[in-house]
């Protein structure tokens, strides 16, 4: 009985983020626009537009491979596999210890392989500066997360996403390397998915394009099934810095229904939270040129660097 | 008794060597599957011998001392642990690397400049990991590199091919000098060369190091070790795609094996400045080594740039494991040392995979520089299918087996800050970062080399009409790319292995990897980190069939097919592509400047004149220039100097010869 209520829950989180992601994507907007002074779409506008390019058929280009109509359901799988390791409403869940947060680092890499192998398939001037381009910012982001992920994991002694939540709860002090290691992380987050200073979610047709450009030639399903994991990712990042920086109101495994509702409500809040913050400051800022990037995405390696030396050092920074 | 069977598998091999000569003088049509076929046979053989002594324990593991070799001393021979993980890693590669090769050495234009050297190769390597003593394991690792060398050489007539050849050859020469001092010394004045009793021998503190340094250099030569790298590169593409595949996956295991002999087995008590130099080493030769791959026209130059950061992850991870040893953290130095050589094998499995897949396009295009591939995923399917397979796993990516080894070295680093020396308080964080960033430039050097390869349009006609090659290279592929599968989806029987060997050479063992429930792998402690590649993979094989199941039976499937859209303008001509070069262009300007000195300059005309705008790349080998270069400058100096000794009358050579003996004498009497 308590292994079926376990799996259920989790399926209940892998659910959730799946239903929640365009949502989020939708409030960002919708919060841009406002900042913006304008009106803005509604919120529910992602869901319609997955679920119109879904119905429709999918355009292939003539020399399509294999690879190029299957990529699209891996980069989704583990994406989604990725997301639903990370905890949000609740902690230590059934299968949180089949991954570890460098696994989970590790996943994003492979969506991101597959994502610019994608881009290369058809041998378009525009995938390939998108896939060479999210590659040199993955080189960088990736060891900047992993240096973050020490950071996290000397100072909780543990990988796994759900022993750092709880050790953060009970034992959390202000330490200068978890502050380096959160900037860094917010910096990989904004890398990674394609946020404003490094890449602009809004645009097409801009020579500075990453993401966009790497899937400009998805149509249709295949599409619909990308942006659905780019959303993931998105709810992925916000729902890994609050596990790890703000675990407060996260329900554990032996909670009943109420402390799981409440794990949910106060996890929506932190999204709400996360998406506004995020659009704040992506409204204020302008986008970089593309080769100022590294240097952005360098500091979060050095910070997160930094950060584990300190901790190499003395166990109390 | 498995040692018997394996020394008289290897006896066979060097039969075969021996018979291939015969045939291949005759120049019999059939001589090749025949050579292969008998090297495969006799490499199971040996593979069964390593997996009986490594899993079935004490038991099926043995020494015996046979009188060849050096009259008064014989040739000692052992099984244990160590040599058995390594066995097993040399001899899958060889199966493998036979069953290809009955394939691929259909194509082969001078069969009598391969078959002979092939099975004598294999004999060599086997035999320097079943020997145990100095002198028969430098003739075994002398046998290895010159038959190796020779099958370098096997397409001499390229020039290119014969420059390699001839650093090859120097740099082993070299490798091998030092290993000798390295084994002189550890012998001592004594001169016992069997390495049980070298190990029971006491070693005075300085000169184990010097022997460390020793060994860096003459097995970190055959390794691959940055800066000893450069004979790699060259030699390791010019060899046939079988043997390169031996050399780039098996050889440089057989020199990390002799490092791990001498330095955690024979070599006593390490310290911990070993430690600094060995990830020193280590980190440089990972970034270092995967910088040049990304920027490398040439797929198996490609490859074998990527071996050099390949063997710098397993020597971060032996050089975490000497840091632990030397504090007593056991288990943590289990940990690094069994990440290490599962990193090892997991590396000779996908980079055998990889340099099959270039065999491949080779044989299937006539072209090894990814310029002018493109495209092959249609033309080579199955080849496409199995190389991307091999992409994914060095990349280390989940849920291959090249994630789950680096993950482990990972969880290693996690483990040091227990350690007092400073240095490698401030080392070992700085490794895990270059460890990282090794990971992350790989990722991109194999979307490179897999999307230019073979996807895109096609950019030469060779590509154009390629064509899939023989069901033996394919299915030696999937070989290797299910072992990788299987390793990373249940790694946790595969660490258990290798318990013995950290036993004997840590005397510490990790956690007993639970077969069930959770079919993960724990490096120390479950609350700290757990890892389940089965659930991993197969959740991902679970939400993929869903979505597409949701997606086509409830939404659409149709599929139209229409010219390519790239914003409206699509250009025919496959120029217009992305190349290789403007894939790395990115990576070169952030990294470039400071690895390489990359500068770019760029001449424009001014307006209205017709001349062609010009832009001029420059990249400097460092390595070459700053320790090569002046090198090869001093040895023609001394060369010259020197010359004059040619010249001299019979009573100065005399006098000479008087002077050696008087000095060498001096020394055993002071020594003794």
């Amino acid at each position: 009985m308590g292994l079926i209520l376990a799996i259920l829950i989790q399926g209940v989180q892998m659910v959730l983020v799946l239903a929640l992601a365009p949502g989020l994507v939708g409030f960002t907007r919708k919060v841009k626009a406002r900042l913006l002074r304008r009106q803005g779409p509604s919120v529910l506008q992602p869901y319609r537009d997955l679920l119109r390019l879904v119905r429709k058929e999918a355009v292939l280009a003539d020399n399509a491979s294999w690879l190029f109509r299957n990529a699209p359901y891996l980069i989704f799988a583990t994406t989604w596999v990725a997301a639903a390791l990370v905890p949000t409403f609740a902690a230590g869940l059934h299968f949180s210890w089949a991954a570890d947060l460098i696994a989970i680092t590790a996943l994003l890499g492979s969506a991101r392989f597959f994502l610019a192998l994608a881009g290369m398939d058809i041998g378009t001037a525009f995938g390939g500066i998108g896939s060479s381009r999210e590659m040199l910012f993955a080189t960088l982001a990736e060891p900047a997360m992993i240096m973050i992920v020490f950071t996290v994991a000397l100072v909780a002694g543990s990988t796994q996403l759900s022993t750092v939540a709880e050790f953060m709860v009970h034992h959390s002090t202000l330490r200068v390397s978890l502050g380096l290691a959160l900037i860094g992380l917010i910096i990989v987050a904004l890398t990674e998915n394609a946020r404003v200073p490094v890449d602009n979610p809004a645009t097409h047709l801009e020579l500075t394009m990453v993401h966009e450009a790497m899937v400009l030639e998805y149509s249709g399903r295949h599409l619909a099934v990308i942006e659905l994991a780019a959303a993931l990712k998105l709810l992925l990042y916000i729902s890994l810095i609050a596990c790890i920086f703000v675990p407060w109101g996260m329900a554990s495994q032996d909670d009943g229904v109420l402390g799981m509702l409440v794990g949910v409500v106060t996890w929506v809040g932190k999204l709400t939270v996360g998406g506004f913050l995020m659009v704040l400051f992506e409204t204020a800022i302008a986008k970089m040129r593309v080769f100022r990037v590294p240097e952005f995405v360098g500091g979060a390696l050095m910070l997160g660097f930094l950060g584990t030396l300190l901790l190499f050092v003395s166990r109390s920074f | 008794m498995p040692i018997a069977a394996a020394l008289l598998s290897v006896a066979g091999l060097a039969g075969v060597a021996v018979v291939a000569t015969i045939l291949a003088a005759q120049r019999r049509a059939w001589a090749t599957p025949i050579v292969y076929g008998a090297s495969l046979i006799l490499a199971a053989v040996l593979l069964m011998c390593g997996l009986l002594a490594l899993l079935g324990g004490s038991a099926f593991q043995g020494a015996v001392h046979l009188p060849v070799g050096l009259p008064w001393i014989g040739a000692y021979f052992a099984l244990d642990p160590l040599s058995a993980a390594f066995l097993v890693i040399v001899d899958f590669g060889a199966v493998v690397a036979s069953f290809y090769a009955i394939g691929y050495g259909a194509h082969e234009e001078e069969p009598g400049r391969v078959l002979p050297f092939f099975p004598a190769f294999l004999a060599g390597m086997n035999l320097v990991v079943l020997s145990a003593d100095a002198f028969g394991f430098l003739v075994a690792w002398e046998f290895m590199s010159l038959s190796s060398w020779a099958l370098v050489m096997a397409h001499h007539h390229d020039a290119e091919n014969r420059r390699a050849g001839y650093v090859y050859l120097l740099m082993a020469s070299f490798g091998t000098l030092m290993l000798l001092l390295a084994f002189g010394l550890l012998a001592g004045p004594d001169g016992d060369y069997a390495f049980s009793a070298i190990r029971t021998a006491h070693h005075v503190p300085w000169l184990a190091g010097l022997v460390l340094v020793l060994m860096l250099l003459g097995a970190g030569s055959k390794a691959g070790l940055v800066p000893l790298h450069v004979w790699l590169p060259l030699a390791h593409p010019a060899a046939p795609s079988h043997v390169s595949a031996l050399m780039s996956g098996v050889m440089t295991k057989v020199a990390v094996y002799g490092f791990i002999r001498v330095v955690f087995d024979l070599a006593g008590e390490p310290a911990w400045w070993w430690a600094v130099l060995v990830l020193i080493l280590g980190s440089g030769s990972a970034v270092l080594g995967v910088l040049h791959a990304v920027l490398q026209r040439d797929l198996k130059r490609l490859l074998a740039y990527s071996t050099v950061e390949n063997v710098g992850i397993i020597f971060i991870g032996l050089g975490l494991g000497l840091a632990f040893k030397t504090n007593d953290m056991t288990g943590a130095a289990a940990l690094a040392v069994a990440a290490s050589i599962f990193h090892a094998f997991n590396h000779s499995l996908f980079k055998s995979l990889l340099f099959f897949g270039a065999g491949n396009v080779l044989t299937g295009t006539g072209e090894r520089d990814i310029e002018k591939l493109g495209g092959l995923v249609h033309r080579m399917p199955e080849t496409a299918y199995l190389f991307l397979g091999g992409c994914l796993a060095i990349s280390a990516l989940p849920p291959l087996n090249g994630f789950v080894s680096e993950w482990l070295i990972l969880q290693a680093i996690l483990l040091s800050p227990d350690v007092p020396q400073w240095a490698l308080r401030f080392l070992i964080p700085a490794s895990g970062a270059m460890l990282a960033l090794a990971a992350a430039l790989a990722a991109a050097c194999f979307v490179r080399a897999f999307g230019i390869t073979f996807l895109s349009r096609p950019r030469s006609p060779a590509a154009e009409t390629a064509h899939e090659v023989s069901r033996w290279q394919i299915r030696a592929m999937y070989a290797l790319l299910i072992i990788c599968l299987i390793a990373g989806v249940f790694p946790g029987p595969f660490l258990d292995a290798l318990s013995p060997v950290s036993q004997m050479l840590v005397s510490g063992a990790m956690p007993k990897q639970p077969i069930l429930p959770h079919l993960s792998i724990i490096p120390i402690s479950e609350s700290r980190s757990s890892y389940s590649g089965f659930l991993v993979f197969f959740f991902i094989l679970m939400a993929s069939w869903a979505a597409i199941r949701v997606i086509h039976n409830f939404a659409s499937r149709a599929v139209r097919r229409a010219p390519p859209w790239d914003c409206g303008f699509p250009d025919a001509s496959p120029v217009t592509q992305y190349t290789a070069d403007s894939f790395a262009q990115p990576i070169r300007r952030v990294f470039g400047p400071i690895a390489f000195r990359a500068k770019v300059s760029q001449t424009m005309p001014p307006p209205g004149d017709m001349a062609p705008a010009r832009l001029t790349l420059s990249l400097r080998d460092l390595v070459w220039e700053f320790i090569y270069e002046p090198l090869e400058s001093v040895v023609l100096y001394a060369a010259e100097r020197l010359n004059i000794l040619q010249f001299l009358t019979i009573r100065s050579y005399l006098s000479l010869v008087f002077a050696a003996l008087v000095l060498l004498l001096v020394l055993v009497a002071t020594w003794a």
